[in-house]
């Protein structure tokens, strides 16, 4: 379908109008970032900041320990990520590959798991987690992705389905016990829906802010979202230490978005589309 | 059923591999749903043993408690605006990039982009321009001579404003819609240019039912998530001012954490999860009148 021009002109208007709209907070964000605080809200916009003020970065550093919110930030967010990725995989794998007693009413258990709300189980599992000594540690926040989720489980298993059978025969008639063919066989045909589940696990992780403000109290523990929020309690007034600060942890959800673009999308539309 | 002994070592292979989740069902999904549903029929504040006190908690949340009502009011008006709206405003995004325009790639990152940041983050840059003065929606609408709104801080303003703010967000249904609109073969379209269909008919008569269940699954997700807006409003308002963004979640977390009224959370959890799933029963149902599934059985 070749549109004609006048479509065209009109597509393009559209697309650049939505594009504005969309862009103008981030626009806002970022020179903000750089004004002095009496510029963030003068009448007229201060469109470009004058003067820039780099320095807003560095101090907002200094009120923040933003440096050691953004390591436990990553701590927890590889070893969810590696937790997500080892027991996701090996869970679609039963499910998709081994016949056992129950497999599709467990599997079926699976998914309706997915329409249950969180907050149903919160309390309980706050309470689990806090008894076990856990409170104010990274566990709670860790251990639940070497569990699994189903919704992963259920991306994985659809992607091991596509894989022909005939790779397991054919290892098993070599000699190869299953967690081998699982592990040297399938696992790196799946590389693609692995680093799908990788992106949605970094992306729900980094971006948790319930699961932290719950679990977490002492200060030196914060992640970048909590931080952040105990940021704008204690500055509330100084927006342009609060963008500077929205900026970092933006930051590295930009690059690993531009970087992974293809599986954030495909990880979106495999279960939008199929599901 | 009798196995033999190498479908035995496949069933012990495959409890083994589902082990993780299996152990994650029980501990934290299955047993904290038992017994949430138990603590919903009691008073406790986590430190204490709970006190069993019946269908008490319920009984208060549905005669004698206008934070509940308040707060589902809130949460239902919201649903039942943003996702309409969303859904209207990401599917037409998604057929504008449908047109093989030149630099959909980059058109669809930035619109995809909003819908992957950080909440807290974001609700911070929302904040500052809701900002009735010197705010920058204020500033953009001054321009067309419209009154200065006080968005956030003006009762009758604020939910709209979070409203708007889903609007913004679109680009995460509207990627989905894309692959759906790219699913769609185009002998059909064809086929209908031949029989001189107008775009509004091919739209009509061709994309939406090609993309059916497409939109069913953005409308299920979006009704479950408008169901659990927290951050947003945790960040921004707190609920305020006068109740009127007291979203449910929110609510639930304030008597959970704030008040440590364990039992009473429970039960609004519980309320919560039943909503939900009578919402998502009647798409369900209503689904098979609208939803056209291509030369497949209904899963």
């Amino acid at each position: 379908m070749k549109p004609n021009r006048k479509t065209k002109a009109i597509v393009y208007t559209l697309l650049f109008i939505g594009s504005i709209i969309s862009l103008v907070p981030f626009f806002w964000m970022l020179t903000s970032s750089f004004k002095a605080p009496e510029f963030v809200f003068a009448d007229p916009v201060q469109i470009i900041p004058k003067p820039w003020l780099f320095s807003n970065y560095s101090t907002a550093f200094e009120k923040l320990p933003f440096a050691l919110y953004t390591w436990n930030t990553v701590k927890i967010t590889a070893l969810c990520i590696l937790g997500q990725i080892l027991s996701c995989s090996l869970v679609a794998f039963g499910f998709a590959r081994l016949r056992f007693p129950f497999r599709n009413t467990l599997f079926v258990i699976l998914l309706s798991t997915m329409m249950l709300p969180a907050q149903v189980t919160m309390i309980p599992q706050f309470k689990i987690f806090s008894s076990l000594g856990m409170y104010d540690t990274f566990c709670p926040l860790i251990i639940p992705s070497f569990l699994g989720s189903a919704y992963m489980i259920f991306l994985l298993r659809q992607y091991f389905m596509t894989i022909p059978m005939e790779m397991d025969e054919a290892a098993r008639i070599d000699g190869a016990t299953t967690f081998q063919t699982y592990w040297k066989i399938l696992m790196p045909q799946i590389k693609p829906a692995l680093a799908t589940v990788a992106i949605l696990a970094f992306m729900g992780t980094w971006n948790d802010f319930l699961g932290p403000l719950i679990y977490l109290s002492s200060p030196a523990k914060r992640t970048l979202a909590l931080g952040l929020y105990a940021f704008q309690g204690q500055y509330s007034t100084d927006w342009n230490y609060l963008m500077a600060a929205s900026t970092v942890t933006m930051i590295p959800l930009l690059i690993v978005f531009f970087a992974g673009q293809k599986y954030f999308i495909q990880g979106v539309v495999i279960s939008g589309v199929k599901g | 059923m009798k196995l033999s002994k190498i479908r035995r070592r496949e069933a012990l292979d495959g409890f083994i591999c589902i082990s993780p989740w299996l152990f994650g069902f029980i501990v934290l999904t299955l047993g904290p749903m038992l017994f949430s549903l138990y603590i919903s029929f009691t008073e406790w504040d986590i430190l204490t043993t709970p006190k069993f006190v019946g269908l008490a908690n319920y009984k208060t949340i549905f005669f004698d408690d206008f934070r509940f009502a308040q707060a589902m009011k809130v949460t239902l008006i919201y649903a039942l605006t943003s996702v309409p709206i969303g859904l209207v405003c990401s599917l037409a995004l998604a057929v504008l990039l449908n047109q093989n325009v030149f630099g959909m790639r980059t058109f669809r990152s930035i619109f995809y982009i909003p819908a992957i940041l950080p909440p807290v983050a974001m609700a911070m840059v929302w904040l500052a321009i809701f900002k009735p003065h010197g705010g920058i929606l204020n500033a953009i609408l001054g321009i067309f001579k419209v009154p200065e709104i006080g968005w956030l801080q003006d009762p009758a303003w604020a939910l709209p404003s979070f409203i708007l703010m889903s609007v913004w967000g679109v680009g995460g249904g509207m990627i989905i819609y894309l692959a759906g609109l790219q699913g769609v073969p185009t002998q059909l379209y064809e086929a209908a240019e031949i029989d001189g269909a107008s775009p509004w008919q091919k739209f009509r008569n061709i994309t939406l039912p090609m993309i059916s269940s497409t939109i069913f699954f953005n409308l299920v997700m979006g009704i479950i998530g408008s169901f659990q807006v927290f951050t947003s409003s945790f960040v921004m308002t707190q609920g305020g001012p006068a109740y009127a963004t007291l979203f449910y979640v929110l609510y639930l977390y304030q008597k959970a954490f704030m008040f440590l009224q364990m039992g009473y959370a429970c039960a609004l959890a519980w309320i919560l999860f039943i909503v939900i799933l009578i919402f998502t029963l009647i798409i369900l149902m209503s689904s098979s009148a609208w939803v056209y599934y291509e030369a497949e059985v209904k899963k």
